[in-house]
């Protein structure tokens, strides 16, 4: 290769719109993670493709200075579907949230995971609807108040990446908005990832939702409180990496190295290229007393929906006489009259 | 006896199989058109059958059917009663009383008209015939299923898989009927079978049986003969709706050089064109069977965002759920064809009759001023010119077209003179690349004469943009809820459309222009108009028609054309939907309607007896 590659920087894929998010919503922080992610992958502006649906987040694309497409609520999976199949070449992006994603978007979700349409899904889930001014959304806590459960919802939120996983995902993240750094990389690799990625940012509302987070992305706690998986590397955490993820029978278990005679060997290491997804569930499970799993939980290669769907077009049109309408019209009963 | 056979030349004669779902009587409706057309004959076919997959046997709602009209001369429509009906059992005939004539021949199977075969149609008495009132038809009475087995017995089949060999001794009886040789018939049940030769062989013995038999039996009924007519030399092939409406759509993406894109999600009567397309990957044709009706549209939109000639096919319940996605094309102006099967509604309604109540849904069914191109097929063979103009104005005009077809020309068929390309009219996308104006390209930047934006495909270096479903400024294309610029785009978006009317063809009279009387339709109901109007015109009565196929915009000609006579009816299926529309659209327009809401197409003696009421009215 003797052309220089073109080395395209965060700006590059920067718009000139004014960024119309509330100040200190976590939707600033992932955009800037979304520029850096771009540029180290390295992909022309002009052969991307950034869909989303409708919400906060969904205004992501007008920030872009790539190919975007703002549409309607819930159908960005959909028609990112359209996008991708139609044309494997680019590098398409669904930018959505809790409620666009899997309210009433949830059905074009799970199928397009279940398709492995070659798609990076960034989910933004900050448990509630903000553009609609605080309702309680599909990921929203049981007894939670809002606006519209005064008195508290009385449902169980979906967990995304069990939604995911359950859609027979072959790629789960968890990234959370305070965390660039490791944003950026998450981001990064789901766009590597052949086939349908999903990455789950746990983004703060400043207006509805203030705080959602917290207990587990706030600086002070989130050592303890989460765990960053790395394929390959032990499952560890803690202020000083002194705790670990064990599995004990058929559950994982929080422990401490060098108590009740746990040594670092007993540590799992995390395998993310594993196709039996039963460890990868659990780790994106827990919840409770168990740290919070971040990074690239799951990350398994499979058939890529778009590209089958092109190889089978190729192989038929390799095998047949038909190239064009009157070879079709004529392959058919036809009969003459002179 | 045999010489004494009579032989009846006719211009026109309908024949209906009909038949428990499970008799083949769509295959032995399909052979016998396919071999007149092949023989020189006209045919238009309809199928009928019921929605349920396998209704019980021998019961009414199981009855499945297929009309045949032959003739020497041109034929629109499957025709009104049939002359010649074929009752496999006792239900067939029961549920075809009112689809005969009174002295048509009716060809029954007597095995199947035992007391259990009787009663499982809910007949009360053991003479069917009497029982239905069918004093004037000639029974021809043949003991099919035993001559069958009899006929099959060294063939080594089972007693199943020889009854299934019934519908071709019924077949060869028709041949015999009509004159038909059976040359066509064999060749055509070889290749049906071509897999399978023993089976071939055993259908090939039974129409062969039926047709001596028909010969060496039968002195006491007329046969037919119909005259072969001249057709204009060339190739011809029978064609149904559905079918010519997917070659539209992959003659329309060679045509334009662009890929075609299908998403869809299946769905009576339209599910046909998925499954024609779905063949076509050797032509490069991408099809998504998306998971509902607005993955459907959706993946088509995202499909047309990336630069693909793209469609959606549907039936009237699924064109209302893809309402807000239209709006969505509406608004981001990308091409999309969307094409309705219309059935009878509302809701599920009737799933596999034909109805033209979509109109208005097609029309204005979305939220906020969101206009589109509506487009109507007139017959199954025009599917094709209907779906190719579909995707011309899709393109050309970067906008969402509608095109309206029906249950009935979607299911129906007739013979169809394979289409030269070349003579089409060129279809050119109009991208960014082509924008010419003062300031630099932006997506919403248009052509000053047609109103329509240039179309950036991603990968177009220097043209990335972004769209949405958000109001965007007229000049800068960014977000934009000024209300002036607002009533600006609502306009523009409008007169794009208005303006397509500069570039489809003008409305044509046919019949007698100095007529009082002028017949309007619209739709998959040319046939049956067409036909009403000709009978008129046996009759020695004056009468014009103008049909439309453009219905938004409308031919620039219509309120002339309308205003020429002193009597107008708009003949629909529906409520007197496009009476309405175009009473919006005309001032002072006050047509009279006629509107049946039957799921069953027109009866042309019902035409010409409502036509020639208002006539001398």
């Amino acid at each position: 290769m003797t052309t220089e590659e073109i080395k395209y920087l965060p700006k590059d894929y920067k718009s000139d719109q004014y960024v119309r998010w509330c100040p200190g919503c976590g939707d600033h922080a992932v955009l800037n993670c979304l520029h850096k992610a771009m540029a180290e992958i390295g992909v022309a502006p002009s052969n991307m493709a950034v869909i989303s649906g409708i919400g906060c987040s969904s205004r992501l694309p007008y920030y872009m200075n790539t190919y975007g497409f703002h549409t309607i609520h819930g159908r960005g999976a959909a028609i990112a579907t359209g996008v991708k199949t139609a044309r494997p070449d680019l590098s398409v992006w669904l930018i959505t949230g809790d409620g666009d994603c899997l309210a009433i978007g949830g059905n074009h979700f799970i199928h397009a995971v279940r398709r492995n349409v070659d798609l990076n899904i960034i989910l933004f889930n900050n448990k509630i609807y903000g553009l609609t001014k605080g309702q309680y959304s599909p990921t929203t806590d049981r007894g939670f108040v809002t606006k519209s459960s005064p008195f508290g919802t009385v449902e169980d939120p979906f967990i995304p990446a069990e939604l995911a996983l359950g859609a027979r995902g072959n790629f789960f993240a968890r990234a959370i908005d305070v965390d660039l750094k490791n944003t950026t990389d998450i981001l990064e690799a789901s766009a590597r990832h052949k086939g349908c990625s999903v990455t789950e940012v746990l983004v703060n509302c400043v207006i509805f939702n203030d705080g959602i987070h917290k207990a587990i992305t706030d600086k002070a706690v989130r050592a303890e409180r989460t765990v960053m998986l790395r394929h390959g590397e032990k499952m560890l955490f803690g202020a000083n990496q002194e705790k670990g993820i064990v599995l004990e029978g058929l559950k994982l278990k929080a422990v401490t190295i060098g108590e009740e005679g746990y040594t670092l060997d007993d540590i799992l290491v995390h395998d993310a290229h594993e196709k039996d997804n039963t460890l990868h569930m659990m780790l994106a499970m827990m919840s409770g007393d168990m740290p919070l799993a971040l990074g690239v939980i799951r990350d398994v290669e499979a058939p890529v929906y778009d590209e089958c769907v092109h190889a089978q077009i190729e192989e038929v049109q390799a095998k047949s006489k038909v190239k064009n309408l009157n070879d079709l019209l004529m392959s058919g009963e036809v009969w003459e009259i002179k | 006896m045999t010489e004494q056979t009579k032989v009846t030349t006719l211009d026109k004669v309908v024949i209906r199989f009909s038949g428990d779902s499970g008799d083949g009587m769509q295959l032995t409706g399909t052979i016998f058109s396919n071999l007149s057309a092949v023989f020189g004959n006209e045919i238009s076919t309809f199928p009928d059958y019921p929605a349920e997959v396998r209704a019980p046997q021998g019961t009414l709602s199981g009855v499945s059917g297929f009309q045949v009209h032959l003739g020497s001369r041109k034929i629109f429509t499957p025709g009104d009663k049939a002359d010649v009906l074929v009752a496999m059992n006792p239900a067939a005939l029961k549920v075809n009383v009112k689809n005969i004539k009174p002295n048509a021949i009716v060809l029954i199977d007597t095995d199947s008209f035992e007391k259990s075969d009787l009663e499982k149609a809910l007949y009360t008495t053991d003479d069917p015939f009497k029982e239905l009132g069918l004093n004037d038809v000639q029974v021809v009475a043949a003991p099919i299923s035993t001559m069958v087995k009899d006929g099959l017995a060294g063939f080594g089949l089972d007693n199943k898989s020889a009854l299934r060999c019934k519908n071709m001794f019924a077949l060869g009886l028709v041949c015999w009927l009509f004159e038909r040789p059976l040359e066509e018939a064999m060749h055509m049940l070889q290749n049906k079978f071509a897999k399978k030769p023993a089976i071939a062989q055993a259908n090939i013995k039974a129409l062969t049986d039926g047709y001596n038999y028909g010969h060496n039996i039968h002195a006491s009924v007329s046969t037919y003969r119909i005259e072969s007519q001249v057709m204009a030399p060339g190739f011809y092939t029978d064609v149904n709706g559905n079918k010519a409406t997917s070659l539209g759509l992959i003659a329309a993406a060679e045509k334009s050089g662009l890929q075609l894109f299908l998403g869809s999600y299946p769905i009576t009567p339209a599910t046909d064109i998925l499954h024609e397309l779905s063949k076509r990957k050797d032509l490069g044709v991408i099809t998504v069977q998306a998971e509902d009706e607005i993955a459907g549209i959706c993946t088509s939109i995202g499909a047309s965002f990336a630069g693909c000639l793209a469609a959606t096919t549907t039936s009237g319940p699924g064109l209302a759920l893809k309402s807000e996605a239209i709006g969505l094309a509406v608004i981001a102006e990308l091409p999309l064809v969307i094409v309705d099967v219309q059935r009878g509604g509302p809701s599920t309604g009737l799933p596999t009759k034909s109805e033209q109540t979509d109109l208005l849904q097609a029309l204005y069914g979305r939220n906020g001023e969101s206009p589109v191109v509506v487009i109507a097929a007139s017959t199954p063979t025009d599917c094709f010119d209907a779906a190719y103009w579909a995707s011309k104005i899709a393109v050309e005009h970067m906008t969402p077209v509608i095109l309206l077809t029906d249950a009935f020309i979607a299911n129906g068929s007739s013979a169809w003179k394979l289409p030269n390309l070349a003579e089409y009219p060129a279809i050119v996308p109009p991208l960014a690349t082509q924008y010419d104006g003062d300031k630099p390209w932006k997506p919403y930047r248009r052509n000053k004469e047609t109103m329509v934006r240039y179309w950036a495909v991603p990968g177009m270096e220097g043209f990335a943009h972004r769209l949405g479903g958000l109001e965007k400024d007229f000049d800068t294309s960014a977000i934009s809820t000024d209300p002036k610029n607002h009533q600006k785009m609502v306009e523009a978006r409008q007169t794009k459309i208005d303006k397509i009317a500069d570039f489809v063809p003008e409305l044509e009279v046919i019949g007698d222009q100095d007529a009082e009387l002028l017949i309007v339709g619209w739709g998959g109901t040319y046939g049956h108009l067409y036909e009403a109007m000709e009978t008129m015109h046996e009759q020695g009565k004056k009468v014009a028609f103008a049909h439309f196929q453009f219905i938004n915009p409308l031919p620039r000609n219509t309120a002339e054309v309308l205003g020429r006579f002193k009597k107008v009816v708009v003949a629909e299926q529906n409520k007197g939907q496009f009476a309405n529309y175009l009473r919006g659209k005309i001032a002072g327009f006050n047509p009279y309607r006629f509107n049946r809401v039957k799921g069953q197409p027109f009866v042309v003696a019902r035409l010409v007896e409502e036509f020639t009421k208002i006539l001398e009215a």
